[in-house]
C-alpha cells in the first residue's frame, strides 16, 4: 500500500502566537562552569605568549614545525620532538568582516565589525595557520596575502591566553 | 567484506519552520509515522534505530538521544545515537546502512531531527562551544566568522564573485518553491540576495540557510524483505565518510579534502568511474550558497573552478545535465540541521521513483548523490542512491 502522504506535522507559530499566550512556554537557563587543564603542549604555548613570544613544536618524522604546538603530530601519530620559536608576523590567508556577535546578535551602530583572519604564522611549516581578529586597519583595505604583524598586549598585562596577542595589524 | 544489499523502502518528513508548536520528540513521531505509512510498515515490523540530532544544547537537554527514543520508534529496540554535526543527517543513514548491510537486522528506521528555536536568544550562539576552549574560544568565535573565512577563500582563489555565489542561492530557493515541506514562498533574485544585509562579508543574510524546526525519516530493508515491501526500492549503493583534522586553519579553505576522500569512498563502493557522467542527480549540502557550489567540486561533480560557468550554462538548473539540490536544499527547504542532510536522501528517494510531483527532474533518472557536512569545517559523510 502506498501512502500519498509525505509531510506531516511541523506547525509553524508566529510571533503573534507566542505573545499573545496562545501557547505554553516553559524558561529556564543553565549555569555550567568548567576549569579546563590547559594541557602539555598549551601550556608551554601559552607561558610563552605571556613572555611575547609564539611557540611551535617540530613532528620528528614530517618535519613540520606545527603551530598551535602539539605533543604529538596527528599525521604521524608520533610525539613531537623539538620546540621551535617562530615570528610573530605572518600572512593573511582569508578573512572576514563580521557585523555580528558570538551569539548571533548585531553589532550595534557606530561598533567596529570584528575583523577575523586565518592567519599563517612565518616561521611555521606553510599553510600552518591560526585564527584571530586583524586590527589597526580599515576593513576594506584588508587583502588575502596581506603581511601583518602581532600587536601585543603591554607586559604586565598579559595573562598567558591567546588574547595576550590583540590583533595582528599590517605590516 | 560480504555485505547485503540494502534499500530505502520509505521516506517523510515534517514541515521546516521557524518555530514549531511541536516538541523534538513530536516531531520526530510525524515524520517517522509518515515513513513507516508510506511503506505500509508498522513499528513493529522494524528491527532497530538509528537516530540523529545535533548538539545537545540545541534542545538544553544532555544526552538527548536517550530522550529522543520514543518519537523515534527507538523503545525496547536496539537504537544508537549518531552525531557529527550538520553531517549527521546523512551519517545516520549510514549509521543504518552498517545495521542492515551487517546482516545483523532486516529493517532500520533511520530518524533525524532538530529543532532550533528552543534556544535563546539564538542556536548560533552554542556554537561557541565547539572551538578549541583554549586556543580559540577566547575570541569570541561564531560560526558565521569560519564559513564566511572558507567562502572568501574559495571566491579569492578562482575569481568568483558575490553574485556568482548569489546564482547557486537562488537556483536552490527557486526550486524550493516547489516543495511541501518548504519554509520559504516568496521568489528571490540576485538582487535580493546582493542587496540582503551583511553579516560576515563576504556573507549576506539570504547567502545563508535559516534556522528551523524539523524532523525526516526513512525506512531501510535488506533485499529480500525490501522487495516484498515494495516494487520500487532505492538501493544505497555506496557510502562513504571522513573527519579532517580539527585544526581547521592549517588546511586551505578553498577545497572540502574531507568531502574529496569521502565522496571517492562512496563511488568506489558504488562502481562509479565517472560521477560527474554517471550522476544523474546531485544532492550536495548547502547551509552557505557557497557550499553548494564547493562541494560540488569536492564531490568531483564538477572541475575546481570552473562550477559558476556550469551553473551559468544551465547544467546544475533541474532539466540541466546535472541537476543540482532539486529539493531546494537547506537554502530553499530550511536548515533543521540533522534533519536537512536526511531531507537530501528522501529527495533522492523520490526522484528516482518518479514521486517527486513538480520538482520531478525529468529524463528518468537513476542515481543520485546526497551529502552532508559540519562539525570545523571537517566531517562529511555520502551516500550514493540507484535504482
Ligand atoms: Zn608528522
Amino acid at each position: 500500500m502506498q501512502d500519498k502522504v509525505k509531510v506531516s506535522g511541523g506547525t509553524g507559530l508566529s510571533e503573534e502566537d507566542i505573545r499573545s499566550g496562545k501557547i505554553f512556554l516553559t524558561e529556564d537557563s543553565l549555569d555550567c562552569a568548567f576549569a579546563w587543564d590547559t594541557g602539555v603542549a598549551i601550556t608551554r604555548y601559552l607561558n610563552e605568549l605571556k613572555k611575547g613570544k609564539i611557540i611551535a613544536s617540530e613532528c620528528r618524522e614530517c618535519s613540520r614545525i606545527m603551530l598551535p604546538p602539539r605533543m604529538f603530530c596527528e599525521l604521524c601519530f608520533r610525539p613531537s620532538g623539538d620546540w621551535v620559536y617562530v615570528q610573530d608576523t605572518g600572512t593573511v590567508n582569508t578573512f572576514s568582516i563580521c557585523h555580528v556577535h558570538w551569539d548571533a546578535s548585531r553589532i550595534k551602530e557606530g561598533e567596529k565589525p570584528y575583523l577575523p583572519a586565518v592567519i599563517e604564522i612565518d616561521g611555521a611549516s606553510s599553510g600552518m595557520g591560526i585564527m584571530h581578529l586583524l586590527g589597526e586597519v580599515e576593513p576594506d583595505a584588508i587583502k588575502i596575502g596581506m603581511k601583518v604583524k602581532a600587536v601585543w598586549k603591554p607586559e604586565d598585562e598579559r595573562t598567558g591566553a591567546i588574547t595576550d596577542i590583540k590583533y595582528f595589524k599590517p605590516l | 567484506m560480504k555485505m547485503r544489499k540494502v534499500a530505502i523502502v520509505g521516506a517523510g518528513l515534517t514541515k521546516f519552520v521557524r518555530r514549531a508548536l511541536e516538541t523534538p520528540k513530536e516531531l520526530s513521531y510525524e515524520a517517522t509515522k509518515t515513513a513507516l505509512d508510506s511503506c505500509g510498515l508498522r513499528l513493529e515490523d522494524i528491527d532497530c534505530v538509528a537516530h540523529g540530532t545535533a548538539p545537545d544544547a540545541f534542545d538544553g537537554i544532555h544526552q538527548n538521544g536517550e530522550y529522543m527514543v520514543d518519537g523515534c520508534g527507538g523503545w525496547n529496540k536496539p537504537t544508537m545515537r549518531v552525531y557529527v554535526g550538520g553531517a549527521t543527517g546523512v551519517h545516520a543513514i549510514v549509521h543504518g546502512w552498517h545495521h542492515v548491510a551487517s546482516g545483523m537486522f532486516d529493517t532500520c528506521l533511520v530518524v533525524c531531527e532538530e529543532k532550533m528555536s528552543s534556544a535563546m536568544p539564538h542556536a548560533q550562539g552554542f556554537f561557541l562551544t565547539i572551538f578549541d576552549a583554549i586556543t580559540e574560544r577566547a575570541l569570541h568565535p561564531n560560526l558565521l566568522w569560519i564559513f564566511a573565512l572558507e567562502m572568501n577563500r574559495y571566491m579569492n582563489r578562482y575569481g568568483y564573485t558575490k553574485e556568482d555565489m548569489a546564482l547557486a542561492a537562488v537556483n536552490n530557493k527557486m526550486n524550493g518553491l516547489k516543495h511541501p515541506a518548504s519554509q520559504f514562498r516568496d521568489e528571490v533574485t540576485v538582487e535580493d540576495v546582493l542587496n540582503s544585509e551583511i553579516m560576515a562579508y563576504p556573507v549576506s543574510r539570504l547567502d545563508v540557510s535559516p534556522v528551523s524546526d524539523g524532523a525526516a525519516a526513512v525506512v531501510l530493508a535488506a533485499e529480500p524483505v525490501a522487495r516484498r515491501i515494495t516494487d520500487k526500492p532505492v538501493w544505497i549503493e555506496g557510502v562513504g565518510w571522513t573527519l579532517d583534522t580539527a585544526y581547521w586553519a592549517t588546511r586551505d579553505l578553498y577545497y572540502p579534502r574531507y568531502l574529496d576522500t569521502a565522496a571517492r569512498m562512496a563511488y568506489d563502493m558504488a562502481g562509479i568511474r565517472e560521477p560527474a557522467k554517471q550522476i544523474n542527480i546531485a544532492e550536495p549540502y548547502d547551509p552557505f550558497d557557497y557550499k553548494a557550489l564547493h562541494h560540488m567540486e569536492g564531490l568531483q561533480l564538477s572541475p575546481r573552478g570552473k562550477t559558476v560557468e556550469l551553473l551559468r550554462d544551465g547544467h546544475f538548473a533541474r532539466d540541466g545535465n546535472l541537476p543540482m539540490c532539486p529539493s531546494g536544499g537547506l537554502l530553499g527547504v530550511g536548515n533543521p540541521i540533522a534533519a536537512a542532510g536526511t531531507m537530501k536522501v528522501c529527495e533522492l528517494f523520490w526522484q528516482l521513483r518518479g514521486e517527486a510531483d513538480e520538482r520531478q527532474v525529468p529524463g528518468n533518472p537513476r542515481l543520485g548523490v546526497a551529502q552532508a557536512w559540519g562539525d570545523l569545517m571537517q566531517v562529511s559523510s555520502v551516500v550514493v542512491v540507484g535504482i
